[in-house]
């Protein structure tokens, strides 16, 4: 059994964990990370791959626009292309109703400062001609864009290890717990005493919350996602509907790339499986927005583990029980984007116990009262 | 209470067999094939218009490919056969049961299954060599379906290069079609043959069958050169040359516009990964296959297996598995047992295994010439990464598994899902590494296990 | 037109017409795509992410490799599809 003594110990490996122990590197903090499989191999690996601010919940939005600052710096930060494209992220209405929603909330989002244009059946066709005429109008965010989530986690987990970081992957915490003078963290194989300890832990990070005394109802949750044969450049934009039932995008070696609905999570061997039956579904609504794809052929389909809160937005803060304990889980679906960001604001509130960013919507305690499971359902929007 | 629904994915050698022992049985087991013939591969009936005698397609198993065929047009009515249908999707449903999605014919179908048994095959299995992306290199596999199906040869003047007994098998065929062969290089040693030659003999009419096909070729002034190295395919657009190395060092060349090249088999194993299979790592072949009892039975109790699927056996074991798994399965389902008739195919299996051992000892998969790919070498032919690419991952990036590498490079992404490159990669990231190559693991499978149409076919 | 294929077993069955990038061409009936235009061409397709052509590999539907497009935008795997008449296989002239 190794045994670790450090500044902080993170308990996960995705995205926001292995960025968090990149700031507390740099910090100047030593870091022990423990990840259960393979850093970035959970939500931050498998999801869409979706950079995007259009369409956050308005509370999301300050932290959102704090990390589309960190992608354009991305590739230099960690020594390797991600993929990070600025193709812009376009909402599309199906109904006059959707496009009521979509005004609405350019509304808003412009006292955020998020500027989205608001595009007619005659501009969106210019501009998209191979839109569907079940398309009747669109909101576009021109600075969103799309990144590639399978290299951006690993990146991270590699920038970490460089900066000293002691990453431990195959390492599934078994408990954790503080005895007045730190915590310890029992994992697989190695043994970690800290100061300060950040939960990490994306679906299990109401449980890791549990052993503090915390209420925090995560529930598994697994975007469906397929994936086509490379095409000719067609998508030009990421895209995303009012309802969430669909969203795709073209990567750059042409492979369209689509989800919508949920496939089969398993938390207890930790895995998600895509469901033939929703990969279907999706496939013929992707049709109904662009039916230049009806030739394509789908390749593979896939899913991942992410936690949902209730509420759909995250639990990132300090610990309400426990000095010294913050957390970053339940990003619900849509926490690629915001990884990047989150390891900054973990950083912050390990060093100095507050952030730069407004996180008073995301604490903790506001599931204190919370009584029983959850189970999430609904579709979650791009 | 209602029968069970059994189906068998997969109506080759061992498919058929299941089937008509589950017919025997007084069920009507669902039979889905790829295929629009039942046959597989080895047996592969070509389509309506282009029929030949079986004795010209099929040479020495001619016999038992009439026999096979004839078995599978006298079950379709006692079976619900499905040809030309791809079970694409396989997802446990709770209790104990399987949906199985198709796209045949008619589009998308969903099956609910209680039980599976899976004999999907196997296919050829590849190294890269340098000019292996060619148009005009193909597998022997490929070779050989040009000449049966097609009454075609892949090219006016072909070499071919294997590590196996398919290789001489191919050369026989194609000089006996009146095609020009002009180099048949075997890249084992010819030690490894005689060492495994005591063993072999065990099976006498294959041996024989071997050595005919080999003395032929000879005879007909393409003898098979043994110890071959560093296989070359030049050409800048096209293939124009095949070069060599010969087992003393010294180089050749010979004009041809097509290469028939693979190196043994590998199982076709994506439905029993899909299927919640366990795998096992076969030392021998070198390849992760689904646990499979001598009886048949696959780590999950309602899934059995039979044939090249599982394990690489050839189509004579096939048929004996493909029997011997519908006999277990209906011993699991409570169906009365024919002792002997169980006891008769364990002998009978237990005597091939042996055989087989030898086979596999006399033609090794040639990994050790993973050392020999260059840097530029395309191995991912689908997504076109390289040799050098899958390195750097190993040394500059972390992969030290494989799905941790295609995550990284893209290897095993495109739409073959890793079936051509998967066993080279593994073997050159677990070079890099300097592990066993077992220690790598494999490319797990996903739906679709092949590609289907975004949009569903009117 | 000099193909790659070879046809060594003669074919008595009908003939069925079709097309390679607009050229007529003439296949037998049994014929799998593949085999139709690899006796006119020496190659199927480009390849997408570099240089050089392709034509197809394990000619058992595993390795994916022999994609065609048609006219009208259908997309074939040509070692599992018979030839049908009037078929316009576009290849973008590879194989020449």
């Amino acid at each position: 059994m190794e045994r670790l003594t450090v500044d902080v110990a993170i308990i996960g490996g995705g995205t926001a964990a292995c960025a968090a122990a990149v700031a507390l590197r740099e910090a100047g903090l030593t870091v022990a990370l423990l990840e259960k499989r393979l850093c970035g191999a959970g939500a931050s690996g498998v999801n869409f791959g979706g950079v995007r601010q259009q369409g956050r919940d308005f509370s999301e939005l300050p932290l959102s626009r704090r990390a589309r600052v960190l992608w354009d710096g991305l590739n230099a930060k960690l020594g390797e292309d991600v993929g990070f494209e600025a193709t812009g992220h376009i909402k599309l209405a199906r109904s006059e109703a959707d496009m009521a929603v979509l005004e609405a909330y350019a509304r808003d989002a412009a006292e955020y400062g998020l500027d989205l244009q608001l595009l007619g059946p005659n501009a969106l066709r210019a501009e998209m001609p191979w839109l569907g005429p079940a398309v009747v109008g669109a909101s576009l965010s021109p600075t969103d864009g799309q990144a590639n989530p399978r290299v951006v986690g690993p990146a991270f987990a590699r920038l970490a290890r460089r900066l000293g970081a002691e990453v431990r992957e195959h390492a599934p915490v078994r408990h954790a717990a503080h005895d007045g003078a730190g915590f310890t963290v029992e994992a697989e194989g190695v043994s970690v005493r800290s100061r300060s300890l950040v939960n990490a832990a994306g679906a299990y990070g109401g449980a890791v919350a549990g052993w503090f005394g915390e209420a925090a109802p995560v529930a598994p949750l697994a975007p469906n996602m397929v994936v086509t044969e490379p095409l000719a450049p067609l998508v030009t934009r990421s895209i995303g509907v009012v309802g969430g039932d669909v969203y795709l995008r073209q990567t750059r070696r042409g492979n369209v790339v689509l989800g919508g609905g949920r496939g089969t999570a398993d938390s207890a061997d930790g895995l998600a499986r895509p469901v033939a039956a929703t990969s279907l579904g999706a496939m013929g609504k992707s049709l109904t927005l662009i039916p230049d794809l009806a030739h394509a052929q789908v390749i593979r389909s896939w899913s991942g583990l992410d936690g949902e809160m209730p509420d759909h937005i995250p639990v990132i803060g300090p610990s309400g029980t426990t000095p010294g304990l913050v957390h970053a889980f339940g990003f619900s679906g849509h926490g690629f984007q915001l990884g990047p960001v989150v390891g900054e604001i973990l950083a912050e509130l390990v060093t100095t116990g507050r952030s730069a960013s407004p996180l008073q919507p995301f604490r903790i305690e506001r599931f204190a009262a919370w009584r029983g499971p959850y189970r999430s359902e609904g579709e979650i929007e791009h | 209470m209602s029968e069970p629904v059994v189906a068998i994915v997969g109506a080759g050698p061992a498919g058929l067999r299941a089937a008509q022992v589950l017919a025997e049985a007084g069920l009507r087991p669902l039979l889905l094939d790829e295929g629009h013939r039942a046959g597989g591969q080895i047996y592969r009936r070509p389509p309506p218009g282009a029929e030949r005698p079986e004795a010209e397609l099929y040479g020495f198993e001619a016999g038992r490919a009439r026999t096979l065929h004839d078995l599978a047009d006298a079950l379709a009515p006692r079976i619900a056969y499905r040809p030309g249908t791809m079970v694409w999707g396989i997802a446990e449903r709770g209790p104990a049961g399987f949906d199985l999605d198709c796209l045949g014919p008619h589009g998308h179908d969903r099956l609910a299954v209680d039980r599976l048994v899976l004999a999907t095959g196997a296919m050829d299995r590849t190294l890269p060599f340098p000019g292996w992306t060619l148009p005009g290199v193909f597998t022997l596999g490929a070779a050989q379906i040009a000449l049966k199906a097609q009454g075609m040869a892949i090219g006016r003047r072909v070499a071919l290069v294997g590590a196996g007994p398919l290789l001489p098998l191919v050369a026989h065929q194609y000089a006996q079609a009146g095609a020009e062969i002009v180099a048949v290089l075997d890249v084992t040693p010819l030690g490894a043959k005689l060492k495994a030659a005591p063993r072999l003999a065990a099976s006498p009419a294959t041996l024989a069958k071997g050595i005919w096909y080999t003395m032929a070729g000879a005879l007909r002034g393409q003898p098979v050169r043994s110890g071959v190295r560093a296989v070359a395919v030049e050409g800048t657009a096209r293939v124009e040359a095949l070069a060599w190395e010969d087992s003393r060092g010294r180089r050749h060349r010979v004009p041809c516009d097509a290469v028939g090249a693979s190196f043994g088999l590998r199982s076709e194993a994506q439905g029993a990964d899909l299927a919640g299979c366990r795998f096992v790592f076969e030392p021998v072949t070198r390849q992760w296959q689904p646990a499979r009892s001598p009886e048949g039975r696959a780590s999950h109790p309602q899934v059995y297996l039979a044939g090249d699927g599982s394990g690489i056996g050839g189509a004579d074991v096939a048929e004996l598995q493909g029997e011997r798994t519908a006999l277990a399965l209906l011993a699991d389902l409570g169906r009365p047992r024919d002792a002997a008739r169980e006891a008769r195919l364990d002998r009978r299996l237990a005597r091939q295994t042996g055989f087989r051992a030898a086979l596999e000892a006399a033609y090794p998969y040639p990994h050790h010439l993973v050392d020999g790919i260059g840097d530029d070498e395309i191995v991912c032919r689908c997504e076109g990464i390289t040799a050098g690419v899958l390195r750097r991952a190993a040394t500059e990036r972390d992969a030290r598994e494989m799905n941790r590498l295609k995550a990284l490079t893209r290897a095993g992404m495109g739409r073959c899902q890793g079936r051509v490159c998967g066993h080279a990669a593994a073997e050159i990231l677990a070079r890099t590494l300097t592990v066993p190559v077992e220690a790598v693991g494999r490319l797990r499978g996903q739906a679709p296990i092949k590609p289907i149409p975004l949009r569903e076919p009117a | 037109m000099s193909g790659l294929f070879q046809r060594l077993a003669p074919r008595s069955g009908p003939a069925v017409p079709f097309t390679i990038d607009g050229v007529p061409a003439e296949a037998r009936a049994g014929d799998l795509l593949i085999g139709a235009i690899l006796l006119h061409r020496r190659a199927l397709r480009r390849f997408e992410f570099g240089p050089g052509e392709r034509a197809g590999y394990c000619l058992m539907g595993a390795c994916q490799d022999c994609w065609v497009t048609l006219a009208d935008g259908r997309r074939l795997r040509a070692c599992t599809t018979l030839v049908e008449p009037g078929m316009a296989v576009v290849t973008g002239g590879v194989g020449e």
